[in-house]
């Protein structure tokens, strides 16, 4: 909390105390509704609100019982079985591909530069629905609808633009000495991406990288449109879960969702720190 | 150093052109012969196009026209990965992932050298830059003159046939830079390596050369020793902008063998060493070093003489700076060592200012150097 002025006078002060509270307020408002899902999902009753048990904090009023209805469920074990398949294959096609066009990007010498940037960039401004229905008609033709394939593919191209964001962000400042000084030693162009430009790029790599898993595990749009029975995964099987069998379960797979998401975030972070400590310790 | 094969230089540009734009020359006309072991030293003002050269030759930008040739052999179609040319970075640009080992170790990994031999290379450079100590630490951890010294024993270590270095030393501070002069120089004569160093620093330049190639405007306005450059500069470019000269404009009045007699705006007629300006009535600019300019009773008779004001003096340590004016306005400078002779004089006392007509030279006016 910043200390406020000692010539503040009455209305600045209260003006101050005003903004620290409606900032307060707007984070309860944003964070509240994920917050109620986590002790919610413990609930031993197959109910979306709190009992009387839980508010008095019985602990039989709590349990693992949806926790255990996940697990012990085909349909959900497939869903997250798909979700990390489907994710971890977008991620790493993403992920390389973002990479070089972040990389070729850089360029000084890259012809129209912004119209590309833009045109990669598309898939993260363009209404995700629409970006759906294009997808839907197109790999139909291709016959890569309702497949694994096609799923994947779907989603890398969702997650491209946020590895090439990020990439690029590492790259700008990028001492190109470092290049040259690596092709004056001997170094082949290739040996001087995999040796000097990837280490330093890295951190932005792996922040792409988790961005674009983050994106195709929470993505239900794309997959209502291309996703057959078999390639469902966890928010489409929350998704009919609303619908068809509602219950708490439902709590339990989103405070799972939850804890992977705060687990990515937190390792972003970590490595946005590291990044920071290399580059101050440069000068 | 060491002989040549025959009569082909070891290091050759041979009319070489660079244009970025298509329109203007960076480069306008490059011829340079170097021999193997040579030290030599690209001298010239920002955008004069001497980094241009040390590029073109590391292979990072490409010939317009015109030859390079090491050992006869063209590189221009040459990748500058495949060159064997050391090259010392103006920010160093050592890799800040790797530590001075890994660092140092690199060129040699690169070409697949046994591990045992990589290592007995890299604690022999470590040692040569003194800088055993820290071989585990990375870039980061140093201080700009130790990533200085690293950076030059990684551009030696894979013993390339040519180390260039890209105004290495710009980034240090005073004293540090006289002491990596020093520390090039040494391993210059205990590894014989053919070095070309581009510099904007004329006193780097002249201390630690063999030859220095004066640029300007994308022309070599002279190539030749420090003491040949310094005390016969081929045209008023060079003589301004190594050391500093007197410059006193008149016409040439008569021609000798190695001489010219010139007319002075002021009326004076002096005798001075022939140059580049060789033509009775031709407007010319005799130049003088300050240290070469002296006060009339030590020279007695032999010398020019030239009247001029006293203005003021400048107190600066081992020596002290006069400055005159003569009667057209021109400043001379006279450059006195601090002995008990040095004169005192108070503001405008006429004096006569004389100098040998060996120490001074009739070089073009600037507005006739555009053509030279």
């Amino acid at each position: 909390m910043s200390k406020i002025p000692a010539y503040f006078g009455f209305w600045h002060r209260f003006g101050a105390w005003l903004l620290q509270v409606s900032s307060w307020l707007v984070l309860l408002f944003l964070i509240l509704p994920i917050l109620v899902i986590v002790p919610l999902s413990f609930n031993v009753e197959p109910f979306f609100s709190f009992t009387e048990g839980m508010l008095t904090l019985q602990p039989e009023a709590y349990s693992l019982r949806w926790y255990r209805e996940i697990f012990n469920d085909p349909k959900w074990l497939l869903a997250i079985q798909n979700s990390f398949l489907i994710g971890i294959l977008a991620t790493v096609i993403a992920t390389a591909l973002g990479t070089c066009a972040a990389v070729g990007l850089a360029r000084d010498d890259m012809p129209q530069r912004r119209f590309i940037t833009a045109l990669l960039l598309s898939p993260m401004i363009v209404p995700l629905i629409i970006t759906a229905a294009g997808m839907f008609f197109f790999y139909s033709n291709l016959g890569l609808a309702g497949s694994y394939l096609g799923v994947i593919l779907a989603h890398a191209a969702l997650g491209t633009p946020f590895v090439i964001i990020t990439v690029t962000a590492t790259l700008t400042g990028f001492d190109y000495s470092l290049a040259r000084a690596a092709l004056n030693l001997g170094a082949t162009p290739l040996r001087v991406f995999f040796d000097i430009i990837m280490p330093l790029i890295r951190p932005g790599v792996i922040s792409g990288a988790l961005f674009a898993f983050i994106t195709s595990f929470d993505e239900v749009v794309v997959i209502l449109f291309m996703a057959g029975p078999q390639q469902r995964t966890i928010p489409r099987q929350m998704f009919s879960g609303l619908r068809e069998q509602i219950n708490p379960s439902i709590l339990a797979i989103a405070t799972l969702l939850i804890l992977v998401s705060i687990a990515l975030l937190v390792t972003i972070e970590l490595l946005r720190r590291r990044a920071e400590r290399l580059r101050s310790a440069e000068d | 150093m060491a002989e040549q094969a025959g009569d082909k230089p070891f290091l050759q540009f041979t009319n070489v052109k660079k244009t970025y734009d298509h329109r203007t020359l960076v480069v306008k006309n490059f011829n340079l012969d170097v021999a193997k072991g040579e030290f030599i030293t690209l001298l010239g003002p920002s955008g004069s196009g001497k980094t241009t050269c040390l590029m073109m030759l590391a292979g990072f930008e490409d010939v317009t026209s015109g030859e390079i040739l090491i050992n006869g052999r063209s590189v221009t179609s040459i990748a500058p990965y495949a060159r064997n040319i050391g090259m010392v970075f103006q920010q160093y640009a050592l890799f800040p992932h790797m530590t001075i080992r890994e660092n140092l170790a690199y060129p040699l990994k690169i070409r697949k050298k046994p591990k045992a031999e990589i290592r007995a290379k890299v604690d022999e450079y470590l040692a040569l830059v003194e800088l055993q100590a820290f071989g585990g630490r990375y870039p980061g951890q140093l201080s700009g003159g130790q990533r200085q010294r690293v950076a030059l024993a990684r551009a030696l270590i894979f013993a390339p046939d040519i180390v260039l270095m890209d105004e290495p030393l710009g980034a240090l501070d005073k004293k540090l830079r006289e002491q990596m002069q020093f520390e090039i120089k040494r391993l210059h004569d205990q590894l014989g390596f053919t070095v070309i160093y581009v510099t904007h620093d004329q006193t780097e330049a002249l201390t630690m050369s063999d030859r220095i190639a004066v640029f300007n405007n994308g022309i070599v306005q002279q190539c030749a020793p420090p003491h040949v450059l310094y005390e016969r500069p081929a045209n008023l470019f060079v003589a301004d902008f190594i050391g500093e000269s007197n410059k006193l404009k008149g016409v040439i009045a008569s021609v000798g063998d190695d001489r010219v007699s010139v007319r002075l705006d002021d009326g004076a007629q002096v005798s001075t060493l022939k140059a580049n300006c060789t033509e009775v009535g031709l407007p010319t600019t005799v130049s003088i070093r300050p240290e070469k300019l002296t006060f009339t009773d030590r020279l007695g008779s032999a010398g020019n003489q030239v009247k001029a004001r006293y203005i003021t003096r400048h107190y600066v340590g081992e020596y002290i700076r006069y400055h005159f004016e003569t009667s057209d306005g021109t400043e001379l400078v006279v450059k006195n060592m601090n002995d008990s002779s040095a004169p005192q004089f108070s503001a405008n006392d006429e004096a006569v200012l004389a100098w040998l007509p060996q120490d001074s030279q009739a070089l073009d006016r600037p507005d006739a150097s555009a053509t030279s």
